[in-house]
């Protein structure tokens, strides 16, 4: 199987006075269409660079992103936003829904930069909504749910667009742990019927739901294999020391 | 996402945030209703100053001698000479003397205008005769002590048989030959038809020096009045040659005079006005450049979800045109409002200058136009700062 998502020695610098901080470190790996893949480090460990950059919104100093097969980093600002639009669906930590429109509207707003139609839309949001069991309140405002639901209404906008990837930053951190696990069935959910799903975050607990776990620390891949290994979870510097050796 | 997506995303917003939009347009509303109303109050003018004008005829040029000295004159014999020779572009001459005795009817006095005129001036003016006849020239050859009235003093003080009674001027005894028919529908004390006319020789003899130092004359063709106001000027100057020893107007030429000081007035407070439209603008910008700050989480939303740059412009110009030109919109309505009201102010205040404060289309059209190019240019900036904000700053922005 070809492999969907394609990292050769990313790097991502920053330069912050005088000192040059390595985000990301000659990160490589590769994630196969169908996986469901947890990214997982403690803050300053570069998954957040990871994410921007699987998710285009950034793109590497050097070395070379393929996205399903294109290469990322050379394209040019709106080439960025129309792949953003049809490959990826994100999930947020803090949901990010728009608070003046409707969940339905919300739901269409990718649809709505892709062009699609109105009736298409309208479509396309009302079966999202309903596969994430909030069919019956197209109509409400995002302030109106509790944030498992607004988490779910961001998971159907991330759905409606039919992406290649699934990209879900920290979804359970806003949440109560029960809410949290529904929110993780989900994904578990999507990664069943098919789907690409790739999950940042800091918690292992979380990290585990995942098929396969990428450990990153300090800008480096320190681990990248089975998510029910017992390598996969230990204590992070020790394993990335264990590791490196 | 279509324009008219983009306009319902506009018209969200704006309903979103009335009492801050509708501040927001305020400048705007308030700079749009002064200049309509101010370019109204202008065309109000220029059509009272018109109207007055054509009165008194705009195919008729006025001509004062001062004469040079004591020694040089014009007699009234060279002015006809002068009209008789120059027939192509002069038509009909007649002196007018004013007289400076108030009219007394038995024993009232009149503030009545009386002058001295020709056979000539009836046709001149286009006045008529509604009883008895008007002057003629064997009156002016026999310094008849006749006269001829106005409707007004027919009807206020002879009961409409003027014609036969007499009145008195200075210590002389008229004989009212005719009556003139009105010139204006009401007859007011002071207006046109309160008037008394008599032949320009005897009107001379009554006055001081006895010479006769205005004419009247009236010209073919009234588009070409200042071909003939340069013929009676040559004339002239060849008698006296001296250019201050006489004068030639013409009312047309006043109207032009008149016309272009109220215009350019009316240009100077357009230009106030409009001051305020551009601060208006700095308004919305300032606004705008606030939404764009707050909205940053939005922004930072819609970017990563797909939307382009352009797209996120397009949204912020077209959110501030559509405030811009709805408080355009507020200003007409308002602008018309107050010119309605402006008109019957005046009419009470001012009832013997009844104008009638009238915005003209242009003036509208201009105003919208105004506005909403003032929306684009003013959004133009926070748009852009919109649109360059970078996906995950924006995200991360509370």
């Amino acid at each position: 199987m070809s492999s969907l998502i394609e990292f050769q020695n990313v790097c991502k610098y920053y330069q912050m006075g005088d000192t040059t901080v390595k985000a990301a470190d000659h990160i490589s790996f590769q994630v196969r269409k169908g996986e469901f893949v947890a990214i997982v480090g403690q803050s300053g460990s570069g998954k957040s660079t990871c994410m921007n950059i699987i998710g285009c919104l950034d793109v590497p100093t050097s070395g070379l992103y393929l996205l399903d097969g294109q290469d990322v980093g050379r394209m040019d600002k709106n080439q960025l936003a129309a792949i953003r639009n049809k490959m990826l669906g994100f999930i947020f930590q803090q949901y990010n829904l728009l608070p003046k429109l409707t969940l339905q509207e919300n739901v269409e707003v990718p649809l709505m930069y892709a062009g699609i139609p109105k009736a298409e839309r309208h479509e396309r949001s009302r079966i999202a909504l309903e596969m994430v069991g909030l069919g019956d309140k197209l109509r409400h405002k995002p302030m109106q749910l509790s944030g498992g639901q607004q988490q779910r209404v961001s998971i159907a906008r991330a759905l409606a667009g039919d992406p290649a990837v699934i990209l879900a930053d920290e979804p359970t951190g806003a949440l109560d742990s029960h809410t949290g696990r529904e929110v993780l069935t989900m994904l578990q959910q999507l990664h069943a019927a098919g789907n690409t799903v790739v999950l940042i975050t800091h918690d292992n607990s979380i990290a585990v739901q995942a098929q396969r776990i990428i450990r990153l620390e300090d800008g480096h891949v320190v681990y990248d294999g089975d998510a029910h290994a017992p390598e996969a979870v230990v204590t992070p510097n020790m394993a990335g020391r264990g590791i490196a050796k | 996402m279509s324009l008219t997506e983009t306009f319902q995303l506009a018209f969200k917003n704006i309903q979103g945030s009335k009492m801050r939009t509708f501040l927001t347009m305020l400048g705007i509303i308030i700079g749009v209703c002064a200049v309509i109303v101010i370019v109204g109050l202008g065309n109000g003018m220029q059509g009272y100053i018109e109207d007055s004008f054509a009165d008194m005829g705009t195919d008729s040029l006025t001509v004062m001698i001062m004469g040079r000295g004591s020694s040089r004159s014009v007699s009234e014999e060279e002015m006809y000479e002068l009209v008789a020779e120059n027939q192509e572009t002069l038509k009909l001459i007649s002196p007018t003397v004013s007289v400076s005795f108030p009219p007394k009817i038995g024993s009232d006095t009149t503030s009545s205008s009386v002058s001295g005129v020709s056979e000539d001036y009836f046709t001149m003016k286009g006045y008529e005769i509604a009883q008895g006849r008007g002057i003629q020239y064997m009156d002016i050859e026999s310094r008849a002590n006749v006269c001829v009235v106005g409707q007004y003093l027919n009807m206020a003080y002879f009961g409409g048989n003027a014609v036969g009674q007499t009145l008195k001027l200075g210590s002389k005894s008229f004989i009212i030959v005719g009556v003139m028919a009105a010139e204006t529908d009401d007859l007011e004390e002071g207006g046109t038809d309160d008037c008394v006319f008599l032949p320009y020789s005897t009107a001379a003899r009554m006055s001081f020096t006895g010479a006769i130092s205005n004419y009247t004359i009236t010209v073919q063709d009234r588009d070409n009045i200042s071909d003939a106001i340069t013929v009676v000027e040559n004339a002239l100057y060849q008698i006296f040659e001296d250019d201050d020893a006489y004068s030639v107007i013409s009312m047309s030429e006043m109207l032009d005079t008149m016309n272009s000081m109220v215009n350019m007035i009316i240009y100077i407070l357009a230009g106030i006005a409009a001051i305020s439209l551009v601060v208006g603008g700095i308004g919305i910008m300032n606004i705008m450049l606030v939404s764009v700050t707050e909205r940053t989480r939005e922004i930072g939303i819609r970017k990563a979800l797909g939307a382009r740059e352009s797209a996120i412009m397009r949204q912020f110009v077209i959110e501030a045109a559509t405030t811009s030109s709805l408080g355009g919109l507020l200003g007409i309505a308002l602008g018309f409002g107050l010119s309605a009201v402006a008109t019957t102010v005046i009419a009470r205040v001012m009832p013997d200058t009844p104008i009638t404060v009238s915005p003209s289309m242009a003036a509208v059209l201009l105003a919208f136009g105004v506005s909403t190019a003032i929306g684009v240019v003013f959004g133009y900036l926070p748009a852009k700062k919109a649109a360059a904000l970078n996906p995950i700053d924006a995200l991360r922005y509370d």
